[in-house]
């Protein structure tokens, strides 16, 4: 398993390349179309990172939440998670920016070989922005009544959460 | 909603700051703030060009539509009130491989297009339909194979294996999708009795 997760990513360059080849593509144009639509979605969502980054840092290093949800402490604890996973699993749903900001601050202090490191980042990958999405869609053809969406989008992200932490603690004990 | 949260995030972050006695350190948290994430950035700059270029290459090679194809038999059973042939089972298939290929700015215009055609067949226009509700938890279950930020993130924090956490992400996900259509479909049925 660790082997496979080391070379996925050659692999997966490899074979993008030679299936490139094949399909006769024009591999260093593509290359550099692509890179430089990279870099302009990077200056695209530079703003929105710092503003992010910025505001979640100075929420994460006012202590509120080591103050106000201090009665999930012993909980947390023997499960041996810190409770910054806390906001990080609540702002997912709605803003992929700022829990992407929680994750930095997470893998800075605990590093992202820790238990904590690898939950948090399991957790960035293994669910979408599920409010805005649902905004977004719905709000492009004007549904309001949109049924059952909301609750089972947001029972999914829980079970992913859940899941999360299974799953990292079966792989990484 | 992401409105609510930054401003909720400032000012509950000075405050409280205040409260707790660090007013001093927080002057130089804030000018360090902005810091840090211009670092963020320049940090998955790199990883993130790399990617998208490696990705072009395969969606000019025509990867998206192989990618379609191989989902398209599963969309058939997941949304039984479409028609085989409905446009909106391609686009939907078209958004679910360009997700998964990390291609976010290529999937979201397939998705409204996917929208755009159900909306057609809605009786009622107000009113989400069966498979918009379902469509749109497929989307926000969000099966990503690399997730190219997280491994940014994670090379830039020096870890010894970036990459170890794709599995686990695949898993959680495939999960989460799980559970999520499961009680989509659950509920669809105690509906229609």
């Amino acid at each position: 398993m660790n082997l496979l997760s080391k070379i996925i990513i050659p692999i997966v360059v490899l074979g993008i390349t030679l299936y490139g080849f094949r399909k006769k593509v024009n591999l260093y144009e593509s290359f550099l179309i692509g890179a430089k639509e990279g870099l302009v979605m990077t200056f695209h969502i530079a703003p929105s990172i710092i503003a992010m980054v910025f505001a979640t840092n100075l929420f994460l290093n006012s202590d509120f939440i080591n103050y106000f949800f201090r009665f999930l402490h012993p909980l947390f604890q023997t499960i041996h998670i810190p409770i910054e996973i806390l906001p990080m699993a609540f702002v997912r749903p709605i803003s992929g920016t700022a829990s992407l900001a929680i994750l930095n601050n997470i893998l800075m202090i605990y590093g992202p070989d820790s238990f904590v490191g690898r939950l948090a980042s399991t957790l960035q990958g293994c669910t979408d922005t599920t409010i805005y999405v649902l905004a977004l869609y719905f709000g492009s053809i004007k549904v309001t009544k949109t049924g059952h969406a909301l609750g089972v989008g947001l029972f999914a992200d829980l079970m992913g959460i859940l899941a999360s932490f299974v799953i990292v603690s079966i792989f990484f004990g | 909603m992401v409105n609510v949260i930054w401003g909720c995030f400032i000012v509950i972050g000075v405050c409280f700051s205040f409260f707790t006695g660090q007013m001093e350190s927080l002057n130089n948290q804030m000018l360090e703030g902005a810091g840090a994430g211009i670092n963020l950035i320049l940090e998955m700059m790199p990883l993130l060009v790399l990617w998208t270029g490696v990705m072009k290459i395969a969606e000019d090679a025509g990867i998206l539509q192989k990618f379609s194809k191989l989902v398209l038999p599963v969309l058939h059973k997941l949304f039984p009130s479409l028609h085989r042939d409905d446009k909106a089972l391609g686009y939907i298939a078209s958004n679910i491989a360009a997700n998964a290929l990390g291609l976010g700015s290529a999937a979201t215009p397939f998705g409204l297009k996917a929208m755009e055609e159900l909306q057609k067949k809605n009786p009622k226009k107000d009113t989400a339909t069966e498979a918009m509700v379902t469509f749109l938890i497929l989307n926000t279950g969000g099966v990503t194979i690399i997730p190219t930020t997280v491994l940014a993130l994670r090379m830039s924090h020096v870890s010894a294996n970036p990459s170890e956490i794709i599995i686990t992400s695949i898993l959680a996900t495939f999960c989460s999708s799980f559970f999520g259509l499961l009680l989509d479909y659950l509920l669809r049925r105690k509906k229609q009795r």
